[in-house]
């Protein structure tokens, strides 16, 4: 069970390198990151900066090569795999970029995800789904597939998804690069307003420089590091 | 999960529709090939098959299979009679004569004589007539199957008009009339099958110094007829095979010095091939589409044996599916096709074989894929 912290997320000293010999790539360099319960924290940088490792990292799918991961006081990387699979599936809700809905279930099957891999009968998780997608502004497209939807809506699906079985840590990955501005901005508006409701921590990789606004505290990153963490204000 | 697994599979109409009309041909090709293959292999042994009352059978030790006939002495039949434990036995002439037809042209028969006193060995069922009626002069009982067809008469228009009691053919030059129309087995040669007595069918053969095809023994209540057959082999120095055992040596016949095993088995490797290629592939790659939404799923907390399972059910009710379609076909073909020339048999052992072969086909699908789930890394979600 997961200690009860002010801080969600503990990294220190994080390594990651990929490959060897001259393909060798060191995509995190010794990162230092604390990030604090009910906070939403964005992780900003140029390509190739090492983003995407450090969250994969943080939500235990990928393991570090050296260093310390904290997930509410867990090390995660030092689970058996089978216990760490059972901890991300109670613990961290995911938004991908291309939204990764299955194509051929609903939206609210699409919610109910979540809750049918931690073993909720299925008539009870498409309940839960569909008042997670009435949260989230959609409930009445619960019967739709995915093809049927906006970009906007899909990603609210999507958001749906990550909240479905109140995980108190939330990954996303370029949750606007998809969407244009205006619905962007609604999708940022409701990860705000329902992710972070509940203490909830919310960890965002972005490029998108029109949502810095939304974040607690912007980690910038460049070449395996963090540089600076600053607040929005701060940011030049 | 399983939910899931199935709407995955069945939501895209396409691809669900593929792997099944794949695995459909696969289990149709193989049933229907194998069906043929055993219908074929079962009219070999058809004629031992209707000869229901012997448990065994005395032969010329060369003889290979049914049709394979080297004359014995007639004085051969006294001798087994004499052996210990034969409750009865009675002469089997069975030979190729050649009948002449109306129009002049001439067809090989397959003439059997039957033990005048008892009959012996007669078809199974009278369509017409009574096996009885062989007594009278002349007599002779033709199969429906060549009646109506090889041996029909032709009106005036030059249709086909099916031998009738009452009928008279030549056979070998000698007067043969039509006392009864019977159903047999459909033999491999597909000959017309005509039945007489053993004396008349030994006057319309060639003359030759031995004419005794076969002998047919009953073994006496309480003696094994595996036993029998060993006991006449001992005495008489002939061949003696129960009955399943004669059944065994023709079909062994064939399967050794005929290409028919050969020819459908490449049939039914085809079949299993096309099967595997499509609905092995179709299935592959339906997984590889899907690979992004297994590791979005592994992310989300679904273990490696959540997924295999959900492979496993994809697997097994395509294969299960497409099973009972391509044998439901097959049943279909061989319905339809009843009655005709095709020879066509489905025991269950041929479901059987088609069950497994199917099982084979979606396991080899199901593994091919199951590798790739396996080795997903679920981080591959965050690339793009």
């Amino acid at each position: 069970m997961p200690v009860a912290t002010d801080l969600a997320v503990r990294l220190d000293g994080v390594t990651k390198t990929y490959g060897s010999g001259d393909a060798k790539v060191v995509a995190l360099r010794g990162v230092d990151l604390e990030v604090r319960a009910g906070e939403l924290m964005m992780l900003v940088g140029p390509s190739g900066c090492g983003k995407t490792t450090l969250i994969s990292v943080v939500a235990g799918i990928l393991n570090q090569d050296d260093g310390e991961c904290l997930v509410f006081g867990q090390n995660v990387h030092a689970m058996k795999d089978r216990e760490r699979v059972l901890f991300r599936g109670r613990n961290v809700g995911f938004v991908f970029q291309s939204f990764n809905l299955i194509p051929t279930l609903t939206a609210a099957e699409n919610v109910a995800v979540p809750l049918l891999i931690l073993g909720t009968p299925r008539r009870e998780a498409i309940r839960r789904a569909t008042e997670t997608l009435d949260r989230v502004g959609i409930g009445e497209r619960g019967g739709s597939l995915p093809s049927q939807l906006s970009g906007g809506q899909q990603q609210r699906v999507a958001i749906a998804r990550s909240l479905v079985h109140g995980p108190r840590l939330i990954v996303c990955d370029e949750p606007t690069s998809a969407l244009d501005h205006q619905t962007g901005h609604k999708v940022l508006e409701l990860l705000r307003d329902v992710a972070l409701a509940d203490g909830r921590s919310l960890i965002i990789v972005t490029h998108d420089a029109r949502i810095f606004s939304f974040a607690d505290r912007i980690a910038k990153m460049d070449d395996g590091r963090i540089v600076e963490i600053v607040t929005p204000s701060e940011l030049k | 999960m399983i939910y899931i697994a199935l709407k995955m599979l069945t939501g895209d109409r396409g691809k669900y529709f593929g792997i099944l009309f794949g695995l459909t041909i696969a289990s149709f090709l193989i049933t229907q090939q194998m069906a043929i293959f055993v219908g074929l292999m079962t009219r070999t042994y058809g004629f031992i098959t209707d000869s229901g009352l012997a448990d065994v059978w005395v032969m010329d030790p060369k003889v290979q299979f049914i049709d394979d006939i080297k004359p014995i002495q007639d004085t051969q039949l006294l001798r087994v009679r004499g052996v210990q434990g034969v409750d009865w036995a009675v002469p089997l002439y069975k030979g190729i004569l050649k009948a002449r037809l109306d129009n002049g042209n001439f067809q090989a028969c397959n003439v059997v004589g039957l033990d005048d006193a008892t009959l012996i060995g007669g078809p199974a069922a009278m369509v017409e007539g009574r096996l009885e009626d062989l007594r009278s002069a002349d007599g002779i009982v033709v199969d429906e199957d060549g009646a109506a067809g090889k041996l029909a008469k032709r009106n005036s228009k030059g249709m086909p008009v099916p031998l009738r009691v009452g009928n008279s053919v030549e056979l070998n030059d000698h007067r043969a009339v039509v006392v009864g129309i019977c159903r047999v087995s459909r033999t491999f040669q597909s000959q017309p099958v005509i039945y007489t007595t053993y004396t008349r069918a030994t006057t319309f053969a060639p003359m030759e110094r031995k004419l005794l095809s076969f002998i047919q023994v009953k073994a006496k209540p309480g003696t094994s007829p595996k036993q029998l057959a060993t006991r006449i082999t001992a005495k008489t120095g002939l061949a003696a095979y129960t009955k399943p055992e004669f059944e065994d040596l023709t079909i062994s016949y064939f399967m050794k010095y005929t290409g028919i095993p050969k020819n459908f088995g490449f049939a039914v490797i085809l079949g299993f091939l096309v099967g595997t290629a499509i609905a092995g592939m179709m299935f592959y790659n339906f997984t590889l589409e899907n690979l992004k939404y297994f590791a979005a799923l592994k992310a989300m907390g679904a273990t490696n044996l959540t997924l295999l399972v959900m492979v496993v059910v994809q697997a097994l009710l395509v294969g299960g599916i497409g099973f009972g379609l391509g044998t439901g076909a097959a049943a279909i073909f061989g319905k339809l096709l009843g009655g005709s020339e095709l020879a066509f048999r489905l025991p269950w052992q041929v479901l059987l074989g088609t069950a497994g072969a199917i099982a084979v086909i979606s396991t080899f699908a199901a593994l091919l894929s199951l590798w790739k789930v396996v080795r997903l890394e679920p981080a591959v979600v965050f690339k793009g």
